[in-house]
């Protein structure tokens, strides 16, 4: 049972790991986070995979992904 | 299990990158390495001028920050105190193809025993988005309005194809960090780029290719794109020059 | 074991680097301080650790010596005025990191590629400019081959213990004369290097060698503190030689050769009566300026003899406030002083002002 977990109080909302999850369920949120960004979070985290491709274009370390 | 989390061998510190700026990404590839290496407690960086110049608050190793193009010139002081340091430079287009061009083409010819990470944006980001060295034909920035024209300011540097005519350089390689499968190469290439220096076989220099949302004027993700349509087709990926097989 | 050797002052200077412990040289060939490089070339390679390497650049060349100063280790450069303005970047970054090296100027004439006989005319670059910002270094001027011995053994301790560079400012004359030398030196005292990038063994913190502050309170502070470094440095540090100054009416400042020459003028000068001595700073930063403030309440007229167009006559004219005139002997381009053109302004500053 794969898990993600985003560090809302670092992401910039780039969104680059919106981009690239495979079953589409990372998204960026419609509340600001300290920052004053979007930040990104998972939509149904029963459907994550763990392949971590969110974490791999993540540039700012926000994300962790267990399995 | 966690099967993914923020390396050891970088900081706590907030990166000051701007959204998307992918030298976050190079900066976690770099941490890796000399994580997965062991290596992180006897590494030495150095930090250059430009955007990156505060990625010696974000390694959590020894750090020097050199002038602008003087990071090779330092690395190699560093290097020659002692060859149990593991020593890198973190250095942009602008300090290593412009203002540092002989810095860098000499510690390549001496084979200096060091690791270079060289992120090429093709723009000056910490100033504001002038022309660098490496900045596209025709490509519009500050200090090139009308695009780039090169019958005036001329053809932009490729530093990977120069530097495999250098007889000292060991391991060239270009990488880009525009999509995971991208990325993964380029964490491999920086892993092979400090494990041939763990085994004294020379100079390496890894050529990343990283996006400028904010100084190319458009989102993370179009950035990305960017990068796939417009510098690929120049600066084309791979393995430039590998002395390393054949080296004992 | 004061058994003298002849040695040329380059030469001479150089083994004394690695007598205080320096095992590490970086250069670029230049006239008239080659033969340092030269020198370095064939010892250090025999030298367990030793290092040379010449560099493709004087910024290079400088720039390494950041690196292996950063690792908390003594190193050195030496190069020639030309030379040493392109390592001016460097030396700033030296000050503001904190670093101690030794850089070593054996001085030729200017500007521009100038010529390649001897000259004083860095002093100003020395003492005022040696880079952008706010620093300074230790400048040491010798005026003997045995003091390119001492002052560049000093000139690590002292760089060590207030964690700055220093210059060693010889004009080529220094750089090219052989006299015979003791190296009784005595030892080196090792300092603590806390700050010195040694590879963290996941023992402790990351140590950062910088010179960036965005904050301008930070950078302020930083300026603040370390300018009271160079204060305690302007108390404990000045470094000077009288000759004759008892009875003084007159009194000459010159360093390096111009004071070789100056000697000879004073005894010249005296076997006609004229009382006239010698003030010779050793250090140039930080410059006697107590000592010649006293002189000024004895004597009549300074003379400032120099190989340049004057520039430490600034120097002198500040440290004893004007209170008496000073006359400049100097020549330049590569051209020395001679003893004439000494007891020349020796005889000038007897008939200053139409009276004795």
């Amino acid at each position: 049972m794969a898990k993600v977990t985003f560090d809302e109080s670092l992401c910039k909302g780039c969104g680059l790991c919106t981009s690239v999850c495979p079953k589409k369920i990372v998204v960026l949120k419609d509340e600001l986070n300290a920052k004053g960004y979007h930040p990104a979070g998972i939509t149904d985290q029963s459907a994550c995979i763990g392949c971590a491709f969110c974490a791999t274009m993540c540039p700012d370390c926000v994300i962790t992904v267990e399995k | 299990m966690k099967v993914f989390e923020k390396p050891q061998a970088l900081t706590d510190a907030v990166l000051h990158y701007c959204p998307g700026c992918t030298h976050g990404i190079i900066h976690r590839l770099v941490a890796e390495a000399l994580d997965e290496l062991g290596v992180t407690g006897r590494a030495i960086g150095v930090a250059p001028v430009g955007c990156s110049v505060f990625a010696y608050n974000y390694f959590n190793c020894d750090m020097v920050q050199a002038a602008h193009g003087r990071a090779p010139a330092v690395a190699t002081g560093v290097k020659r105190s002692d060859a149990n340091n593991i020593v890198f430079t973190y250095q942009g287009d602008g300090d290593l193809a412009a203002i540092g061009t002989a810095e860098t083409v000499h510690a390549a010819a001496r084979g200096e025993n060091i690791t270079v990470i060289f992120v090429n944006n093709a723009i000056y980001g910490m100033t504001g988005g002038q022309m660098a060295p490496t900045t596209l034909p025709g490509q519009v920035t500050q200090t090139s309005p009308y695009g780039r024209d090169v019958s005036k300011v001329g053809y932009p540097v490729k530093v990977c194809e120069m530097l495999s005519e250098v007889d000292g350089a060991a391991y060239l390689e270009r990488v880009a960090v525009n999509n995971v499968k991208n990325v993964k190469a380029a964490k491999a290439a920086i892993k092979k780029a400090f494990q041939n220096q763990i085994e004294g076989k020379g100079f390496s220099l890894i050529e990343v290719l990283s996006t400028c949302p904010t100084n190319w004027g458009k989102t993370p993700i179009d950035a990305l794109k960017w990068l796939d349509e417009n510098m690929l087709p120049y600066y084309p990926l791979g393995v430039y020059k590998d002395k390393t097989q054949n080296a004992e | 074991m004061s058994e003298k050797v002849l040695m040329k002052g380059n030469e001479a200077l150089a083994e004394a680097a690695i007598m205080a412990g320096c095992k590490h040289y970086f250069g670029y060939p230049i006239t008239p301080q080659t033969e340092v490089a030269a020198y370095m070339s064939k010892r250090l390679p025999k030298i367990e650790g030793g290092v040379f390497l010449q560099a493709e650049s004087e910024i290079a060349a400088i720039n390494m010596v950041i690196g292996v100063s950063s690792t908390g280790k003594r190193v050195m450069t030496s190069s020639s005025s030309p030379g040493i303005a392109l390592k001016s970047e460097g030396l700033s970054y030296l000050a503001g990191c904190d670093l101690p090296a030794l850089i070593v100027n054996v001085q030729r004439g200017g500007p521009g590629l100038g010529g390649i006989q001897p000259s004083q005319s860095d002093y100003f670059h020395a003492t005022r400019g040696a880079g952008h910002g706010d620093f300074h270094m230790i400048v040491l001027a010798p005026s003997s081959v045995q003091e390119m011995v001492n002052l560049t053994f000093k000139g690590f301790d002292l760089g060590d213990k207030y964690r700055m560079p220093t210059m060693i400012l010889a004009d080529g004359t220094m750089g090219q004369m052989m006299e015979p030398v003791s190296l009784d030196l005595g030892e080196v005292t090792k300092y603590d290097k806390p700050w010195a990038l040694t590879g963290t063994n996941g023992e402790r913190k990351p140590n950062i060698v910088n010179s960036l502050f965005l904050k301008p309170e930070e950078l302020e502070q930083f300026n603040f503190d370390r300018y009271k470094r160079y204060a305690e440095i302007e108390k404990n540090e000045v470094m000077y030689e009288e000759y004759k100054m008892e009875d003084a009416e007159y009194c000459i400042v010159a360093f390096g050769v111009a004071a070789r020459v100056s000697q000879n003028a004073i005894d010249e000068a005296r076997k006609n009566g004229i009382k006239v001595g010698m003030i010779r700073p050793i250090t140039l930063w930080p410059f006697p300026k107590e000592v010649l403030n006293k002189a000024a309440d004895k004597v009549k007229a300074f003379i400032s003899v120099e190989l340049s167009m004057g520039q430490m006559i600034e120097d002198v004219e500040l440290s004893i406030r004007c209170k008496k005139p000073v006359l400049l002997c100097n020549r330049t381009g590569g051209m020395i002083p001679t003893t004439k053109n000494v007891l020349d302004s020796i005889n000038e500053a007897v008939n200053y002002g139409g009276a004795k």
